[in-house]
């Protein structure tokens, strides 16, 4: 299953630039661990040692944040879209 | 309608349908136009709440200096209460927020420091805090973190949504401060079993993150996801589309980040449905066009051009 996946500018370092990876995965959890293979060292900066989504890191599952659906286990389907943002001030 | 002077005008807002673009008789979308309190826009509320509770606390007195980073909005309530109750204003905003708005807050009288683009409202935040511990005797009233924000949205915006709309399902707003869906939401949670409280969350151009540290992001400390059913992200390309349909179809002149509500509200309409469920879903309206006017996005040619001319702004 091929998922695109967003990537913010603080974390292309991870991905030679690209702005959008493809990964596979049946869940976010999964599909974290699939970009590690190719991508070492981003699930750390993405997930703390618990297994949890790290505090400032926002992941939006076809625009929906994943908080509010199953978290890393909200299950993914080919053709999905996650992006990956850090968490910024808005508000006027 | 009378009211004593300016200050006492905020509010009572109307909320009117969108016959064209609700899906179906069943599925009907409102619209409450915030854009119709004394400067135009929602901030109306938390700013003259947040001054009050101030002056009640007794650390607001005449003559004090009120500091606020702000992209605009809640400067230009603060700086319009700010010189009718004789204070004087400092607001931070970041250097990539329209002309319209900077002349907006000089004409009221307010003093403007710019922030770096980089960072966007983080970055302003983190100036004003700066200038706070430089600066003891100023004010921030910091709408990111008083309670009289939700609290403004709490005894007013919601209580007039249900009179409006007793069947209402959803509520769907901006999420910034998160001082509307905050309040608005929790007085809705108290009073309609089942009602959802959707955020629309504004997703900029790659420059605002840019520079963002993955272990300093911000979360506004008013913020609390137990009020939330859920939350989007709406991109620049899909709030600058659905600002332009809702002013080609319902006639309604907005700025940008109500089409990004607007979007989430449609989301949520076209899911309701599919289920085949009824809805009533009252979305808001947080300011008028006007001070985007000279991005020229109403009356380019197509969206694809619209968006172009906003890259890099920050618009909500």
């Amino acid at each position: 299953m091929a998922i695109e996946v967003r990537i913010p500018t603080i974390l292309r370092d991870y991905t030679d630039g690209a702005k959008a990876v493809e990964g596979n995965g049946a869940s976010i959890d999964e599909l974290i661990a699939d970009l590690e293979t190719r991508h070492a060292g981003i699930r750390n900066r993405l997930v703390e040692e618990d297994g949890s989504l790290r505090r400032f890191v926002n992941v939006y599952l076809n625009d929906e944040d994943i908080r509010f659906i199953d978290g890393i286990s909200s299950s993914l389907d080919d053709g999905d879209t996650v992006t990956i943002l850090p968490a910024v001030a808005g508000g006027a | 309608m009378r009211y004593d002077s300016l200050i006492d005008a905020v509010g009572r807002t109307p909320l009117v349908g969108l016959p064209r673009l609700s899906p179906s008789p069943e599925v009907r979308v409102w619209a409450k136009l915030e854009d119709r309190n004394p400067t135009g826009s929602v901030k109306d509320r938390p700013a003259l709440h947040m001054i009050e509770a101030a002056e009640r606390d007794g650390l607001l007195t005449p003559g004090c200096t009120i500091l606020e980073p702000t992209s605009g909005n809640t400067g230009i309530s603060l700086a319009m209460a700010a010189r009718l109750k004789g204070y004087k204003i400092v607001c931070v905003m970041p250097e990539n927020t329209s002309e319209e708005r900077r002349e907006l807050l000089r004409m009221w009288g307010a003093e403007i420091i710019s922030s770096p683009a980089a960072g966007g409202s983080n970055t302003a935040v983190r100036v004003a805090k700066e200038l706070a511990a430089e600066h003891p005797d100023w004010v921030m009233l910091y709408q990111y973190g008083n309670p009289a924000n939700p609290e403004a949205h709490y005894t007013t915006t919601g209580p007039e949504l249900l009179e409006d709309l007793p069947t209402i399902t959803h509520f769907v707003a901006g999420l910034g401060t998160t001082g509307t869906l905050m309040g608005v939401g929790r007085y809705l949670r108290e009073k309609v079993p089942g009602v959802q409280i959707v955020a629309a969350e504004p997703r900029y151009d790659d420059v605002v993150y840019g520079l963002r540290n993955l272990d300093e992001g911000f979360i506004p400390e008013l913020y609390d996801a137990e009020v939330l059913t859920t939350r989007y992200s709406v991109g620049s390309h899909d709030a600058v589309r659905r600002t332009r349909e809702l002013l080609e179809q319902e006639g309604i002149f907005a700025g940008v980040s109500t089409g990004a509500a607007l979007h989430a509200a449609l989301g949520v309409a076209r899911k309701a449905v599919k289920a085949g469920e009824r809805a009533d879903i009252a979305f808001v309206i947080a300011d008028g066009g006007w001070k985007y006017l000279s991005t020229g996005i109403y009356t380019a040619a197509s969206t694809e051009e619209a968006i172009e001319r906003l890259h890099g702004q920050l618009w909500a």
